[in-house]
């Protein structure tokens, strides 16, 4: 297990040198590192579905993120200290600390024995209720496929809002209000 | 910066990619179509789809890859892996509730050829998360280039 905190250790260093750095490059690289890191972390837990996953957006996130970044002047705001949020965040912090000791006070459910009545039902019954040996995959897209139809709309969403709001339509129409001031 | 982005980068890595895009590409479908019976799926192998052009865009220069599939058609492709996942499960009413698996007694559990309708809405994810994401890299990298163009 000391493998995991090494590796845990490792995240949040590389998330607070992502918020120190000056570089923008270096920032996106230190991001890797958090998402990285976590893939490992998902391997080593035993959940190769989430670990490829993970790998996988994490590098299409860090193309997109160096592409759509690195190259483009992007005016630099100094934000100052915001005493009022940090005072804030410690506080909604300590609160869910205090609520967590509090649920949790008399030990979590132990690993095979989930809350839900229901969950149980599923590793037992996965192959002969759907075929599908991948108990995951019988679990995301049969049992819980509504889930996933909710899955797919927000990125469907998040897609139409992305090809919405950098559509080359708007942005000529804008360049023609700049050339007639 | 307009420079790179009509040749793509140095002769090492247009052979480099010119001898894994394809392996890249056929990986992520072997992802999606296994996708029932190891580790995997439809949102995994999609992505690796969408990286494989993404592969190509960054190495040749950004014409290469739109030639092949173009930004309109990344909307249509997502639209009809939404369309056909939808439809996957309102065939299932037909059969007793939403998200019926109506093939399911066909082929035994292990086989490519089995769990009924969930290779079938594998494929119908992959095709609208890969092309979701390879349409969202193509609309990034227009508008860097108008940017460019406008200074």
């Amino acid at each position: 297990m000391i493998e995991l905190y090494v590796l845990l250790g490792l995240m949040i260093a590389g998330a607070i040198i992502a918020i120190e750095v000056k570089n923008l490059l270096s920032a996106v690289v230190a991001v890797g590192i958090v998402g990285l890191g976590l893939s490992i972390i998902f391997i080593l837990l035993k959940a190769p579905d989430v670990a490829l996953t993970q790998i996988v957006v994490e590098i299409a996130a860090l193309i997109l993120l160096i592409r759509a970044t690195i190259h483009r002047d992007i005016a630099e705001k100094s934000c100052g200290s915001r005493p009022f949020g940090a005072i804030m965040g410690i506080l909604f912090l300590g609160l869910a600390v205090i609520a967590a000791f509090v649920t949790f006070n008399g030990g979590l459910n132990p690993f095979g024995e989930p809350l839900m009545t229901v969950s149980r039902f599923y590793p037992l019954d996965a192959v002969s209720g759907t075929g599908a040996t991948n108990v995951v995959a019988s679990v995301i897209l049969d049992y819980r496929a509504y889930d996933t139809l909710g899955e797919a709309t927000v990125l469907f969403t998040a897609v139409i809002g992305v090809l919405t709001v950098m559509r080359r339509l708007g942005k000529k129409k804008e360049e023609d209000l700049q050339d007639s001031k | 910066m307009s420079k790179e982005q009509e040749h793509g980068m140095t002769v090492i890595v247009k052979t480099v990619t010119r001898l894994t895009v394809g392996l890249i590409f056929l990986y992520g479908i072997y992802i999606i179509l296994h996708g029932h019976l190891t580790p995997g799926g439809g949102f995994a192998g999609g992505v690796i789809i969408a990286l494989s052009f993404i592969n190509l865009d960054l190495a040749f220069g950004g014409s290469v890859s739109s030639k092949i599939f173009s930004k309109g058609s990344t909307g249509l492709v997502e639209a009809l892996g939404a369309v056909m996942f939808l439809a996957l499960a309102l065939i299932g009413l037909q059969y007793g509730g939403f998200f019926v698996n109506f093939l399911h007694p066909d082929g035994e559990p292990g086989q490519l050829l089995s769990a009924g309708i969930i290779p079938l809405e594998n494929i119908a994810i992959s095709l609208k998360v890969g092309a979701g994401l390879f349409g969202i890299f193509l609309t990034l990298i227009v508008l860097q280039k108008f940017e460019s163009e406008k200074k």
